[in-house]
């Protein structure tokens, strides 16, 4: 039986491994290894390309680049930190508070704004908030404002459009472990007399660190790594990572400096996940589920 | 506290008003897209001029309406094709990755696994702009060395398909094995004993079974495929897939067209949710039975 299994089993390892090696080597690794490569590159004056480290030492003189650099990793941080902020009494609320019948449709109700284009959801934010705006509109009916006032287009509208993009993916695995968690375990704590942020910190956010972590690892992936949210709702002074990349790629056509942010960009968040994992030890293949 | 719980009234109405806020801000700025595609107006703003479907059927030259929007339409064409490639080749690569790292033992399998989860956490951007470095490399090499020009390799719906299939992948092999785990495998056992070859094994028992989530799959596929704009924005040439066309009229200053085009994407999404909510619920009522 077993001798026949092995035999088998050599055709069937082909037929699925051929397909993912190419996937993995010709769409991902490759390709990386390829912008790598360009990153270390220069054109000279004769037109050669040779290797050079300037590409780098551009982004650390040009306090524009490094600047924008350290304001998108920050402004992910403390996105990411408000939407677990907002995300934690969201998931609560549908896996412990609401009746049974209820939680399953506000969860539906949760995930369909987000299974529409981020485009859309932005533009919907813009048409609520600019200066002829719905509710710049309904303000001035109102008597409330003299005239109308411009909310878009600068860093906060930037951040609420970004927590409003991304929220959805810090719900969905905090609501996956807090199912999981046993209601008895609250009510014997509460029973004994804790208090309710205790009760919070001893048992309810251990809990859940799993999923807290995904959750935390998505969001401040898809913040960092967002275009059009700052691109649409940010001011001329929230200059966002992705568009200097964009810039030098599309812009200036200099492919070689362009490579190197993105290294930079792909090095922080590989950097700022593994310092999360170490932190509370876990692994990303258990994360990532 | 929770449901079991006593709490005080504060608690629980303040509670809810939070709740209740949260899904107003939720479900706003969709609502107002949907409503003022009705507006008669050029402007997606009130004041309130009215109703009006101009923006769905208008003819022009004023107000051309979605259906006949030749520029939106043909976007909304690119991007049903991408998607449906984009489903095709994720859900065929990602089912033999769902096998491969489920069912099969082989040397480096876990380096091969982080490498398979890997894309989930490199940004859009990055896969975007390194798969446009290396098929311009590899095009300028085959040009120079063998005088041959692969129109293929420069910016254009191919690299799209290629660099969409390059994260999507990885989704559908997760949502596969997820299910793939769950699987009996004293089933194949049985089968095999009974003289089956790997092969019926695999298409006579593994794979209806693993029917519904290879669905979910390729639908979830397919709405990332159909929506996505950091990669696709640097590999896209000339051909705009929708999002790309709807965020250059944006950042332009739209007309109610983009509102109407949007609304029809709310809706058919929306369909799509209390479908997937039905079969999940008739799946689940089918579990509880046996």
């Amino acid at each position: 039986m077993m001798n026949y299994r092995k035999h088998k089993i050599k055709w069937s390892f082909l037929v699925f491994f051929t397909p993912v090696f190419l996937w993995l080597m010709l769409l991902f690794v490759i390709p990386n290894l390829e912008l790598f490569r360009l990153s270390f590159l220069l054109m000279d004056d004769d037109g050669n390309m040779v290797f050079s480290m300037i590409n780098y030492a551009a982004f650390f003189e040009d306090s524009v680049y490094w600047l924008t650099f350290a304001r998108t990793v920050g402004y992910s941080l403390i996105v990411t930190l408000l939407v677990l902020i907002v995300a934690l009494p969201v998931s609560f609320y549908i896996t412990k508070v609401v009746n049974l019948r209820a939680s399953g449709l506000l969860m539906v109700l949760i995930l369909v704004p987000f299974w529409v284009s981020e485009i859309v959801r932005v533009y919907g934010l813009m048409l609520l908030m600019r200066e002829s705006g719905i509710i710049n509109t309904l303000l001035v009916n109102m008597g409330l404002l003299k005239e109308p006032i411009e909310m878009l287009y600068n860093d906060a509208s930037m951040i609420m459009g970004l927590i409003y993009t991304t929220i959805l993916f810090m719900i969905v695995p905090i609501v996956g472990v807090m199912d999981s968690l046993d209601d008895s375990l609250i009510e014997a704590a509460y029973d004994l007399g804790a208090q309710k942020k205790d009760i919070w910190r001893t048992i309810i956010i251990p809990h859940c660190m799993p999923g807290i972590m995904s959750g935390c690892i998505v969001v401040f992936m898809l913040v960092l790594g967002n275009y059009i949210t700052p691109s649409m709702m940010g001011g001329k002074y929230s200059l966002w990572f992705t568009q200097q990349i964009y810039n030098q790629f599309i812009a200036y056509l200099n492919w070689n400096q362009g490579a190197a942010f993105g290294f930079l960009l792909l090095f922080i968040s590989s950097f700022v996940i593994w310092a999360a994992l170490k932190l509370t030890g876990q692994k990303l293949t258990e994360v990532v589920k | 506290m929770i449901r079991t719980l006593p709490s005080t009234k504060f608690y629980k109405y303040g509670y809810n008003a939070f709740i209740i806020l949260y899904f107003v801000l939720l479900f706003s700025p969709l609502i107002v897209i949907m409503l003022l595609a009705f507006n008669n107006s050029m402007f997606p703003s009130l004041p309130w001029n009215g109703f009006t479907l101009d923006w769905f059927f208008g003819e022009g030259p004023e107000k051309v309406g979605i259906f006949n929007d030749a520029r939106n339409l043909k976007g909304l064409r690119i991007s049903l094709y991408v998607a449906i490639w984009v489903t095709s080749i994720s859900t065929l690569i990602g089912t033999c990755a769902a096998f491969l790292f489920e069912q099969e033992e082989f040397r480096f399998k876990k380096f091969f696994y982080f490498l398979m989860i890997a894309p989930l956490v490199v940004p859009g951007v990055i896969i975007g702009i390194a798969l446009l470095s290396f098929a311009t490399s590899l095009g300028t090499f085959l040009e120079l060395s063998l005088g041959i020009d692969v129109r293929a390799l420069s910016p254009g719906l191919f690299l799209v398909v290629c660099g969409q299939c390059s994260f999507i992948t990885t989704f559908v092999t997760l949502v596969i094995i997820a299910r793939l785990k769950k699987f009996d495998r004293s089933l194949e056992e049985a089968a095999f004993n009974l003289g089956a070859k790997k092969h019926q094994v695999i298409w006579h028992i593994t794979l209806p079974y693993l029917r519904p989530s290879v669905i979910g799959a390729a639908a979830v596929a397919f709405l990332l495929s159909f929506e996505n704009f950091n990669t696709t924005m640097f590999l896209v040439g000339s051909n705009a897939t929708l999002p790309v066309t709807l965020f250059t009229q944006i950042k332009d200053g739209s007309t109610p067209v983009v509102n109407a085009i949007s609304l029809l994407l709310i809706t058919c999404v929306s369909l799509f949710a209390v479908l997937n909510f039905y079969i999940q619920r008739r799946d689940a009522a089918k579990a509880a039975k046996s």
